[in-house]
């Protein structure tokens, strides 16, 4: 029961996950990647995720807080966040960077320092959830081995 | 950074996928395929190791550019194909990208979260197989081994073609002529090309048709020949053929020396032609008095080096297209309309040639001494040391095969398979060779023009008498091929006269090569890639035969083509694999025209140069053309296509254009007012 109703919770998580736009087809895709062979492969993917996001971030941080300030490497930071968050799936965020990059382009500082808190704000919310959600699976794939 | 030689890598054997030759390789295909994937995004890196290892490939992943390329360097035919980002941090993916064409010969596939057309176009033209958007799909990558098949199967065809010239022609040619009768201003120049066919065809026919010529490899050792050789002959007289004599290399042939001449002197411009891209971007259009060809003339001038140093451009040649650039047409002066096909650029200098002759005649040879150790300074060191550095990478097995002598044969396709590059091709080649016994492929590396291409930017010099006579010139036995010399306008404008005479060699033989757009994004920002002309190299003593035969080449490839569905995938389409594939096709020969059809299209050459009548004619009438072709065309591998790079210069100008509309500023120079010629004095 215990199991079932984990697996259960578990789906209804992943697929609100989905429905509210945090997640989107690539996460499905680094799922149906996970096998025997790699079983945690989701986890270790979003893991690499934080500790990448979590440089990415600080970089622009600092950029941004420097005077003048470079859009090109801006940009480039953004563009690198983007990829990797457009990698697992994270729409939100990855829409975030998408509005960034154009205050960027255009070099409006402060739609940029703008845009970047939502950026921030998209993550810090998916990477709640995603951890919330991913718990639930461990334990519900601890639970089925059982 | 973590990078793990897939197992196998090193060895053919040691694979547990079935790369054997003898074996039924369809079944276990592509499983075993090695790539190699670079991308800095420890995420992306990983979800894509994943991915490729589920499609039952050998991944070896790394995350930096460097070390993908000492990995490639010391696993000399350990990879099948290269999955690179765009955006790294320690070097431009496209940088990486020539390097792997260069000295690997590799396909490399492209793939950037960015989708704008812009750097699609720039992966296109720097000789990337395909460019996939991130986020990249599983799908996506179970069809990336069409990729190395096709590269193969066109590096058979070539070999194939060197085999059976007559046949490849006479083929290629019906298929040209299919593909003329649909676009208009064919007129004299497919007459040209088909007469220019004709000539090519016997003269290649008498020079290769008992020639087996395994593919090359250029080890450092061959290489550092080859640039010692160049170097000493002077970029006036580096031709093929005395850099062959000076070599004294058993078993190379005049066709690998011109073969390679074309990519280093693509990679010549590229490397000078990068830093001198922003510079001369915009030379005005030089109006044809007296304009001053002195910025356009360093472009010129480099290619003409270039071209010279690669001894495609005999001095008689560099003669003649001054003397066309003074404004007397020469009899092969005309950039033979296959040239622009195959995707050349224009090399803006034909327009420049007609100014002033005399001026220009200096300046040609003055520019073209001075070019080429103007240039580049920055150019020369760096890229002999790239050069040589590749040539060391560049196996040596090549060699092995090289030695293996002409015979074609099936053990030629195996050793050449094992010498080549890709020596996992053992299956395809295996396949491919009982399609084509006992060809060897006689390329040797006929997709350094993967990463060459990039580098060289064929141009095609438009000659001045681009209009109509032009063409005709074209069907000249003298089919200088386009070098793919990509060098930037910048470089055009010192060398107004330089890059004309190049263009103008006559006969630019119909390279059916699809000309690639190497940088054409680059080129539209005002680095007018010029044509050089392998005309001058037809011009030369081409005149024979010096085969061009891309056009042969070209065609043939389509059109005896099997087959394969490979062929007929879409991916061809989107891919410069077509191009890579003609220019693989050809021998060493016609490699280097093939390469040279890569020519980049540079608008803005032709308007800087101003000199351009006949160069706008013919852009004008390339336009034309080229809009009414579908921008997909140019990768139109279809036989009835394949015609040689007539079409793909249009779709090459077509894409050239619609890439120009899409480019920001540069754009502008690059803009169709630019063609209209009409007030530019012959």
């Amino acid at each position: 029961m215990n199991r079932n109703r984990l697996q259960h919770q578990v789906a209804c998580m992943r697929k609100s996950l989905f429905d509210q736009g945090y997640l989107d087809e690539p996460f499905i895709q680094l799922e149906e990647l996970q096998d025997d062979a790699n079983p945690n492969f989701v986890q270790e993917i979003v893991t690499l995720f934080y500790t990448d996001s979590a440089r990415l971030i600080q970089n622009i941080e600092h950029a941004l807080n420097s005077r003048p300030i470079d859009f090109n490497k801006l940009d480039d930071y953004m563009h690198q966040f983007k990829g990797s968050s457009s990698s697992i799936g994270a729409k939100k965020v990855t829409n975030e960077c998408t509005v960034f990059r154009e205050y960027c382009s255009a070099e409006n500082a402060e739609g940029c320092i703008r845009s970047f808190q939502q950026v921030k704000q998209e993550y810090a919310i998916l990477r709640r959830k995603l951890e919330v959600y991913l718990q639930m699976v461990g334990q519900a794939a601890v639970s089925q081995t059982a | 950074m973590n990078f793990s030689c897939g197992r196998g890598a090193m060895s053919i054997t040691s694979s547990s996928a079935a790369w054997k030759p003898a074996d039924a390789v369809a079944d276990q295909f592509p499983a075993g395929l090695r790539v190699l994937v670079v991308d800095d995004d420890p995420t992306c890196l990983m979800i894509l190791e994943k991915m490729l290892r589920t499609c039952l490939y050998e991944v070896t992943k790394c995350n930096r550019a460097e070390t993908a390329l000492s990995i490639l360097r010391e696993n000399k035919n350990g990879f099948d194909v290269v999955i690179s980002d765009v955006h790294m941090p320690d070097m431009d993916g496209f940088k990486l990208l020539e390097h792997i064409g260069l000295e690997m010969d590799l396909p490399v596939i492209m793939m950037s979260a960015d989708d704008g057309k812009h750097v699609v176009m720039k992966g296109v033209t720097h000789g990337a197989c395909d460019y996939l958007i991130k986020p990249v799909r599983i799908e996506a990558l179970k069809n990336i081994w069409q990729h190395v098949v096709r590269k193969r199967k066109n590096e058979w065809k070539e070999f194939e073609q060197s085999g059976s010239v007559e046949e490849g022609d006479r083929q290629l040619k019906q298929s040209e002529d299919a593909d003329y009768s649909s676009s208009a201003n064919e007129g004299n120049w497919r007459g040209s090309k088909k007469r220019k066919d004709d000539e090519e065809e016997t003269d290649e026919r008498d020079d290769t048709s008992t020639l087996k010529k395994p593919r090359v490899v250029w080890s450092v050792e061959l290489h550092q020949q080859f640039v010692a050789a160049v170097n000493q002959l002077g970029i006036d007289k580096a031709v093929p053929k005395k850099i062959l004599e000076m070599m004294n290399v058993p078993g190379l042939t005049r066709e690998n020396v011109a073969s390679h001449l074309q990519k280093y002197r693509l990679y010549l411009r590229r490397l000078s032609g990068v830093s001198q891209h922003q510079s001369n971007l915009n030379p005005p259009f030089i109006s044809p008095q007296g304009a001053t060809f002195g910025p356009l003339s360093s472009l010129n001038g480099l290619d003409l080096q270039a071209l010279a140093a690669t001894g495609q451009l005999p001095t008689q040649s560099l003669a003649r297209l001054q003397a066309a650039g003074l404004g007397r047409p020469t009899a092969k002066s005309s950039i033979p309309m296959t040239l622009v096909d195959q995707r050349n650029t224009f090399s803006f200098e034909n327009p420049k040639l007609r100014f002033g002759g005399q001026q220009q005649q200096h300046m040609n040879n003055k520019q073209q001494i001075n070019l080429l150790h103007g240039i580049p300074t920055n150019m020369e060191p760096k890229q002999l040391d790239n050069l040589q550095h590749s040539g060391q990478s560049i196996g040596n097995m090549n060699m092995q095969v090289a030695s293996h002598g002409a015979q074609n044969n099936q053990n030629n396709s195996l050793l050449m398979q094992m010498g080549q590059p890709q020596s996992r091709g053992q299956v395809l080649g295996d396949t491919t060779v009982s399609q084509s016994p006992g060809h060897p492929s006689s390329m040797g590396q006929p997709i350094l023009s993967n990463g060459m291409a990039a580098n060289f930017a064929s141009r095609n010099g438009i000659p001045e008498n681009i209009g109509g006579p032009s063409y005709n010139t074209v069907s000249q036995a003298s089919s200088t091929l386009n070098l793919p010399l990509n060098f930037p306008m910048n470089h055009a404008s010192e060398l107004p006269g330089n890059s004309f005479p190049l263009e103008s060699t006559p006969g630019i033989s119909s390279f059916s090569s699809k000309g690639v757009f190497q940088d054409v994004s680059s080129e539209i920002k005002g680095s007018v890639g010029f044509m050089l002309g392998y005309d001058i190299f037809n011009d030369l003593n081409q005149h024979k035969t010096q085969s061009w035969e891309l056009q042969n080449v070209g065609m043939t490839f389509d059109a005896p083509q099997h087959s394969s569905s490979l062929q007929d995938d879409l991916h061809i389409m989107q891919s410069v694999s077509v191009q890579q594939g003609s220019t693989v096709q050809m021998n060493g020969h016609n490699r280097s025209a093939a390469i040279a059809s890569k020519a980049m299209f540079s608008a803005g050459d032709i308007k800087e140069h101003g000199n351009a009548q006949n160069v706008n004619q013919h852009l004008n009438n390339l336009v034309d053309n080229a809009r009414r072709v579908k921008s997909e065309r140019i990768y139109d591998t279809s036989p009835a296509n394949l015609f040689p790079d007539h079409f793909g210069q249009e779709d090459l100008m077509s894409a050239l254009l619609k890439q120009q509309d899409g480019i920001g500023p540069t754009e502008n120079e690059f803009d169709f007012d630019g063609y209209s010629i009409d007030n530019i004095p012959v």
